[in-house]
């Protein structure tokens, strides 16, 4: 095969790599794509926010590869999934104005649709603690309706899909102690501090 | 099988394991555009390859874990540049403008002779040689046999080489 020709077919494409992007963020907009998803920075390290048409499917604590991350949900929800910043802007400048501490209250809209109804129940409850407030397992399990399942209350909250939004941070243990925190006690801590030192 | 309740099937459904389509965007999307230049030119590839990734998005699921998504990628670039060359020749029946390639300057004389080909010639000449798929992958994305695949690589070579 003559090498020109092979050289003309095969020559860079810097294009391409526009044009997916403009794909992407697209397919988000348009809801074509079941999720999309960005990474953003916080005081708390890496963030990975994911959509779905429906609101804001996810918030982890980028704690583990992004390409881990991406397969479980993959696997989990949807393989039909997109990477665009703009589709999660909602969030991501909630979030930037809660950490700088001028928000209280999340307001954009959420997806509840993948929650088994004990542990929707028992997050709505927790979305209900005001902000510089706390309650406790047993408080959140009374909440959603069984006040002595307060060990399925922990694992609801164990399981949070939406951290920082849905405030998990907020629950404590009866007799005062801290409970535990999916992403690491410092950032529950953190985040209480937060919110003590901004309250009005 | 059709959803008893008439619903579309809840992803969460799916038992196989596909990566996320992001992969796919970002692993193929250079060779998707390269097979779209080759064949309708640097102009008409935006269009062409949105079209074709929309239409692999909403394929996706239906893709099997086993296959090529690579193969399957380029099959449906190729049906798309197709398309875009049919349109085109609607159209324009007039003044028939070959849908190749705006000459980038080295390369002109080439991408002329390419947008020269006949579009079954210029598909198995870009699946080939951009796509390094196999004859049996190429046959199968232009939907002709294998042998017929062949003759068209061929006969595109012969008048590229003949003209260059």
């Amino acid at each position: 095969m003559n090498d020109p020709l092979a050289r003309a077919l095969r020559a860079p494409a810097p294009e391409a790599r526009a044009a997916a992007r403009r794909f992407a963020d697209r397919a988000a907009a348009e809801h074509e794509a079941d999720l999309a998803y960005t990474t953003t920075p916080s005081p708390l390290g890496e963030l990975l926010l994911v959509a779905s048409p429906r609101g804001l499917a996810q918030m982890h604590y980028l704690d583990e590869p992004l390409e881990l991350a991406l397969e479980t949900l993959a696997r989990k929800r949807s393989p039909r999934i997109v990477e665009s910043a703009s589709a999660l802007d909602p969030w991501r400048r909630e979030l930037d104005e809660y950490f700088r501490g001028d928000r209280r209250r999340f307001e954009a809209q959420l997806d509840w649709e993948a929650m088994a109804p004990f542990q929707s129940a028992v997050l709505r409850a927790t979305v209900a603690i005001p902000y510089g407030e706390t309650s406790t397992y047993t408080g959140v399990a009374t909440v959603a309706g069984n006040a002595r399942a307060q060990r399925a209350a922990g694992n609801a909250l164990g399981a949070n899909p939406l951290a920082i939004i849905i405030p998990c941070h907020r629950v404590l243990r009866s007799g005062g102690g801290f409970g535990g925190y999916t992403g690491g006690l410092h950032r529950k801590h953190y985040l209480l501090e937060l919110e003590a030192l901004s309250r009005p | 099988m059709a959803s008893r309740t008439g619903r579309p099937a809840r992803s969460s459904t799916v038992t196989h394991s596909l990566p996320p389509f992001q992969d796919l965007l970002e692993r193929h999307s250079e060779d998707v555009w390269r097979t779209l230049r080759a064949m309708v030119g640097a102009q008409a590839a935006e269009d062409c390859f949105q079209e074709t990734f929309l239409a692999a998005l909403r394929a996706y699921p239906r893709l099997r874990a086993d296959s090529s998504p690579r193969a399957w990628l380029l099959t449906i670039a190729h049906n798309k540049a197709i398309d875009h060359i049919r349109r085109g020749a609607r159209e324009r029946a007039q003044e028939i403008e070959p849908a190749g390639a705006e000459p980038p300057a080295p390369d002109g004389e080439i991408w002329s002779a390419v947008a020269g080909l006949a579009p079954r010639q210029r598909a198995a000449v870009a699946l080939r040689y951009i796509g390094d798929l196999s004859h049996r992958e190429i046959a199968a994305a232009i939907g002709c046999s294998e042998e017929a695949s062949r003759r068209s690589l061929h006969d595109g070579l012969e008048t590229l080489r003949r003209q260059l």
